[in-house]
């Protein structure tokens, strides 16, 4: 198996159709190998590690279902804490975000925001949305392939913590074009959600104005 | 040259002086002490007020200088309580317009990672800064210090802080619990909380208290408070040095005290293949000579302050600082 990525909470591998199910089939898999981390009790490591790789696949099919762009699972082994799934072929939107002409970027990143709007209005929250977790694909389409933190839940709070950390990701790593390209997220979640997105995209900048290191003038309830 | 800095963000009122080739000559702390723990502000700005003078000569004559040797005055500008920060501001303009120095204005949590960069020959390191007051977990990026996760709610020192005393163990509440956590056997589940990057501890620090009203055992509690409240530090440090791909991490803040802390941040880098970086404890908690060094690196790249720019600030963020020296 070929390592592709070291993750911070999964390893993730490269491998054929063929020798993971052992018959006649094409193309590549992606294994995700929640391994375990022996800086932590195996209470919580293997907590941690079962529920999400349970809820990891549930929420792949759902989101899926939901019409985001998702890999197709094939496996999910919670003995072994592994994840088999389709490999999806393209780039991170990381790296392709701020090489795009402005045009095209914001096209992607209200995609984007389209596409957290249909998870969220089927009651699932991501967790971790940043741009290494979404590839960019030949055909336009954005994959959402990591759904390691994500959960159920339809709380105008959550939904406004999930697009609030997706502006922190933004924030962090892509932070010369932080500001248009949130306004283009928030456009797409607005048309995508309907009714209602008004009062997340609110919740998500209270949320943002509770921090702990926000200018006392700016924050929520002065 | 000579800078003599001044640490005042919580109940350390500090002064170190140190030569821009970065040899510490004197670190010099007082700490304010409350009966019950914890830190009332205005009686720790108090203190500060009291104990500044002979704070400030005892660096001198530790440092064997005077004042008059001093070419720079860097003080802590925030984040951190009001009162005890503008008494050591108060302090640091005192003596740069008293003896004709220029003052320069420090971010606290910077200065915890510029310390540690310069004793332990850390280069380019993702840092969790942990203590009483703030959590963070800071790495470099195109020009400033940027903020891969942070506490939502309270900072970890607080959690542990506040759960000693709500279950009435004695002050210092986080190295007794460390203590008792030692002789904690069985884990108690409690609340895991790490949002994306982010963290919180209020939840868990509620919920463990709760376990106690309810017949939990402290030692177990405290073994338990004390392996979640880490794992999930150490998982949002994991998820900074798997993004970044920086090769070295560090740990700093009060709370960097703590063994067992050390101890699962240190297998985490281990892992990572990084290297592992502590600053001497004295060098971890809150002091002067950090702000000092910090302000010797800002000043020495042309960054100056006119007195009507040294306001203090509560909420400074680590983020919104050009760092002009890297």
């Amino acid at each position: 198996m070929a390592l592709m990525k070291k993750g911070a909470e999964a390893n993730l591998y490269l491998e054929s159709f063929v020798r993971v199910f052992h018959h006649a089939g094409g193309g590549k898999v992606v294994i995700k190998h929640r391994v375990s981390k022996r800086y932590r009790v195996s209470e919580i490591d293997n907590q941690l590690r079962d529920s999400r790789t349970a809820l990891e696949a549930k929420l792949f099919s759902d989101a899926k279902r939901a019409g985001v762009p998702t890999p197709l699972v094939y496996e999910v082994d919670r003995t072994n804490m592994r994840i088999v799934m389709e490999f999806v072929r393209g780039q991170q939107v990381k790296f392709v975000l701020e090489k795009l002409r402005p045009k095209t970027r914001r096209n992607i990143c209200r995609l984007i925001g389209r596409q957290i709007a249909r998870v969220h209005r089927v009651g699932i929250i991501h967790g971790d949305l940043t741009t290494s977790n979404m590839i960019f694909t030949e055909n336009g389409k954005v994959y959402f392939v990591d759904f390691g933190l994500g959960e159920y839940n339809s709380s105008v709070e959550a939904r406004g913590v999930d697009l609030h950390l997706f502006r922190r990701a933004l924030q962090s790593t892509h932070f010369r074009i932080t500001d248009e390209a949130y306004r283009a997220v928030l456009s797409g979640y607005r048309r995508e959600f309907g009714r209602g997105a008004d009062e997340v995209i609110k919740r998500a900048r209270e949320i943002g104005l509770r921090g702990r290191y926000v200018q006392k003038e700016e924050r929520a309830w002065h | 040259m000579l800078c003599l800095g001044i640490e005042s963000t919580a109940h350390t009122f500090g002064v170190g002086i140190v030569t821009d080739r970065g040899k510490i000559l004197a670190n010099i702390g007082n700490v304010h002490k409350s009966a019950k723990g914890g830190i009332h502000p205005r009686e720790a700005a108090r203190h500060h007020g009291v104990i500044a003078k002979e704070t400030v000569l005892c660096a001198l004559a530790k440092a064997g200088v005077t004042m008059n040797d001093i070419d720079l005055i860097a003080f802590s500008m925030g984040p951190g309580l009001g009162p005890t920060l503008r008494t050591g501001a108060t302090a640091a303009r005192a003596l740069s317009v008293f003896y004709q120095v220029p003052i320069l204005g420090v971010n606290h949590c910077i200065s915890h990672v510029e310390i540690g960069r310069l004793t332990e020959g850390a280069k380019d390191p993702v840092t969790l800064y942990v203590s009483g007051g703030n959590t963070q977990v800071i790495a470099f990026d195109a020009g400033r210090y940027r903020v891969f996760g942070e506490t939502l709610d309270i900072s970890v020192g607080n959690c542990l802080d506040v759960f000693a005393r709500e279950v009435g163990i004695p002050h210092p509440g986080g190295p007794n619990v460390e203590q008792l956590a030692r002789e904690g056997k069985h884990y108690i589940p409690l609340p895991y909380v790490v949002k994306g990057m982010d963290l919180s501890f209020s939840g868990l620090m509620t919920e463990a208290v709760r376990k106690h009203r309810t017949g939990s055992d402290l030692r177990d509690l405290c073994f338990s408070l004390q392996e979640t409240a880490f794992a999930a530090l150490v998982e949002v440090t994991e998820r900074a040095v798997a993004h970044t791909e920086k090769r070295e991490v560090m740990l700093t803040g009060g709370v960097a005290a703590n063994k067992r802390l050390r101890e699962m941040v240190g297998l985490m880098a281990k892992e990572h293949q990084a290297k592992f970086h502590v600053p001497p404890i004295e060098l971890c908690k809150d002091q002067g000579a950090m702000i000092a060094w910090t302000g010797l690196l800002m000043y020495k790249r042309g960054v100056r302050h006119k007195l009507d720019q040294t306001q203090v600030r509560q909420r400074y963020r680590t983020d919104e600082v050009d760092i002009v020296w890297r």
